[in-house]
């Protein structure tokens, strides 16, 4: 049975989530095919409610229910503006409600969000991002691009490298990649460590070239620019020589192990240029499955009970 | 004059320490007769058998967003709700719109109290203009002005300058006047919208560390010792802060705190709802907090149970977690909140409860007439209240324009029947006597 909402990917079972990730291969196949569409969702309508841009996270759902055949709407608002304005979230929600959606994909500046949105609305609510509390789709697309390289998560371990404190990928991927088996270790500056890390079953350190030699993936996490006016570190050049994967660090990684960053990269802070273009680099999978997992969910928490497959 | 014979009730009295079974009767204003089985004929005699009747409560900590924020609380439907919670005396904070940093302001809210006639309304005044921080309000005038304010406090937020608290301190003294602060480090709290602990690092929100109220509260405790100001701390919710209250006592620091119904209860974990109606400032705290202002209460180093009554119209709350302003409401919840958490819980005794929800803050604000004793002459300011009563926190029912409290749905045990108001009964059988427009 697949769950109503999902804003958190705590309320996950491996189960469930090896089964979005093995109903994500035959998505991976439809958008390998010219016509990359399935009437799956059709007659279905989605809503991405975006109250922070992102582009990239949009386009990919987007796609997701494009290709499942469901219509698609795009309700763009800052969520200063719509402040300012003087609606409330509930009221949005409510305008949302009443328009009989099926599924609302939130993105929101605000921790909680999208448990708040789902309290009131009917729709299924899939959290797109909320603050610095989670972002589970962006950790299951991350789930199936390490295990279509590797295999599985069973038993490998996974270095998360950078600003943890402000990251919702960093959240949601720590608790499913541990979920699934593996091992975790986080790695940066101790301001940017949240303080009860070692809490999350997760080792903590600070020495990146220590720990380097023993991961199967390095995951970097974006640093934002305001970090450094924020004292979290003297500057971004100190940043990249002691947390940086740089060209020397790389040589320290076992010869198969993965780079894996959620974008958009900060070339030259979190990674070096020239590593970027590795086959063993590889963002642009990311993306791609980003697609494939996201129409599996979609389709797992709307369609799967109408459908019963996917072929069409 | 007619007299009002409370029968049969078990009269517990922290100020004299008497507790047992005993007949009050009030004439006019005041306490007539205090003793066993009283009789007059020609007074009203109401039957408070199995009840307990004690000195109405005070609370030192309330927002009654008069003037400003009349759609989220007046001065007269606050005071509403504080008599229907037993209170008979609130002391409001001064940050209003405009602040009460004058004798007008001042002056004005202790009138529309007056007016109201539920409870005896005490201004506090902004220690600085505007609660900026940077210009010393004008004390004298609100000291000796019609409210006779005698609590100066920037509460919301503390003083950051030490030159300015210092000054302030030192002024303030010279009326013989309190300096309350809310004790929170600016630069530690910036952006801060919960405890910080395991919970803030797994919701994503940021956090505002124990420590913004310590290091505020220590350097606040020095400047005392080293003014002699009577000084009040605020809302304490620290294992910290509790310590260094304790150590101040001992070493003789005039200094007196209060701690809150929530903080006393809830804890950082109620955040993972990302329900507003559990944000507040400050933050709820980790369990060993809540334990350590438990022990603090129960040990004396506390003194008060102060509600930060602080009313929210219902569409801020309604909004995401970050967005929404902090604080909740506590009047009507107060008495039920304490005998079941607190009493409940076997921190405090029925007795060591009224004494920090009466006679202590009463103490605190040298208010005559409120807190006890309760004995021939003194004024009658009395709470009778059902201590056995189990009852399910509705807000829809509240006398307050809000609704924003954490307890909603929740079954406390404790109500209160009577409310006596300087003789006058204001609340009835759990209901406002006189229908004014609240």
């Amino acid at each position: 049975m697949m769950i109503k909402h999902l804003l958190s990917i705590n309320q996950l079972s491996t189960e469930q989530i090896e089964n979005i990730l093995d109903t994500a291969d035959s998505f991976r196949e439809v958008g390998t095919r010219t016509i990359k569409k399935v009437p799956a969702l059709r007659g279905r309508t989605v809503c991405n409610l975006f109250f922070e841009s992102s582009t990239r996270t949009r386009l990919s759902f987007e796609l997701a229910a494009r290709r499942l055949s469901a219509d698609v709407i795009n309700f763009n608002a800052d969520s200063r503006t719509s402040v300012s304005k003087g609606e409330s979230f509930k009221d949005t929600a409510l305008t949302l409600q009443a328009m009989g959606l099926d599924a609302i994909v939130v993105r929101h500046t605000s921790a909680g969000a999208a448990q708040r949105l789902s309290q009131w609305v009917d729709a299924s609510v899939i959290n797109a991002g909320d603050g610095a509390h989670e972002h589970p789709t962006q950790a299951l697309l991350d789930l199936y691009t390490i295990r279509e390289r590797l295999g599985g998560l069973d038993g490998l371990h996974i270095g998360i490298v950078g600003d943890v404190v402000h990251s919702r990928v960093a959240r949601s991927n720590i608790a499913a990649m541990t979920k699934m088996g593996a091992q975790v270790t986080v790695i940066g500056p101790p301001t940017l460590l949240p303080p009860t890390a070692g809490s999350w079953g997760v080792e903590v350190t600070g020495d990146l070239d220590d720990v380097l030699p023993k991961l199967d993936v390095v995951y970097l996490l974006r640093i934002q620019k305001e970090r450094q006016g924020e004292q979290y570190f003297p500057s971004l050049r100190e940043y990249a020589v002691f947390w940086g994967l740089s060209l020397r660090r790389a040589g320290l990684m076992k010869p198969e192990a993965l780079i894996m960053h959620a974008g958009p990269i900060n070339r030259g802070v979190e990674i070096a240029s020239d590593l970027a273009g590795l086959d063993r680099c590889i963002v642009a999978d990311q993306v791609t499955n980003g697609i494939a997992v996201r129409a599996s969910l979609l389709f797992l928490m709307l369609g799967a009970q109408h459908q019963g497959r996917v072929s069409g | 004059m007619r007299s009002i014979l409370f029968k049969n009730g078990r009269l517990v009295d922290p100020a004299s320490g008497f507790d047992g079974t005993c007949d009050v009767r009030v004439s006019g204003t005041r306490v007539a007769e205090v003793g066993e089985a009283l009789s007059d004929a020609a007074a009203r005699v109401i039957d408070i058998d199995g009840l307990v009747i004690c000195p109405g409560f005070v609370d030192l900590h309330v927002h009654l967003r008069e003037p400003g924020r009349e759609d989220e609380e007046t001065v007269a439907s606050g005071s509403a709700g504080a008599a229907l919670g037993g209170f008979t005396a609130l002391g409001a904070m001064p940050n209003t719109d405009p602040v009460c940093d004058n004798a007008a302001v001042a002056d004005k809210v202790h009138a529309a109290g007056v007016a109201a006639g539920y409870a005896k309304v005490i201004p506090a005044g902004a220690l600085t203009k505007g609660l900026e921080g940077k210009v010393l309000a004008p004390v004298g005038e609100m000291v000796t002005g019609a409210a006779r304010v005698r609590m100066f406090t920037d509460d919301g937020r503390g003083v950051q300058d030490s030159r300015v608290l210092r000054r302030a301190m030192e002024y303030i003294k010279g009326f013989d006047a309190i300096c309350a602060e809310h004790c929170e480090d600016a630069g530690l709290a910036e952006g801060g919208q919960m405890h910080e602990g395991y919970y803030s690092d797994l919701l994503g929100l940021k956090g505002v560390p124990a420590a913004a109220e310590d290091v505020h509260l220590a350097r606040d405790l020095a400047l005392a010792k080293l003014t002699g100001v009577r000084f009040h701390a605020l809302h304490v919710s620290t294992a910290g802060s509790v310590e260094l209250i304790r150590r101040a006592k001992a070493d003789g620091v005039r200094v007196t705190a209060e701690v809150t119904p929530h903080h006393l209860k809830l804890t950082d974990a109620e955040l993972s709802s990302f329900d507003p109606h559990f944000k507040v400032n400050p933050p709820l705290r980790s369990a060993s907090d809540v334990e350590a202002v438990r022990i603090g209460l129960a040990d004396g180093t506390l003194d008060a149970y102060a509600t930060d009554h602080a009313p929210h119209a219902p569409e801020e709350k309604e909004s995401e977690f970050e967005l929404a302003p902090p604080g909740l409401l506590g009047l009507e919840t107060a008495l039920g909140v304490m005998l079941t958490e607190v009493v409940g819980d076997g921190v405090l005794s029925l007795p060591e409860a009224l004494k920090v929800m009466a006679t202590n803050p009463a103490r605190i604000l040298r208010l005559e007439g409120h807190g006890g004793p309760i004995v021939e002459g003194a004024a009658a300011n009395l709470t009778v209240f059902d201590p056995a009563v189990v009852w399910t926190v509705d807000p829809t029912l509240f006398a307050s324009r809000s609704r924003n409290t954490p307890w909603a749905g929740r079954n406390l045990k404790g109500k209160v029947v009577h409310t006596m108001f300087d003789g006058t009964l204001v609340v009835r059988d759990g209901k406002l006597v006189k229908e004014t427009q609240v």
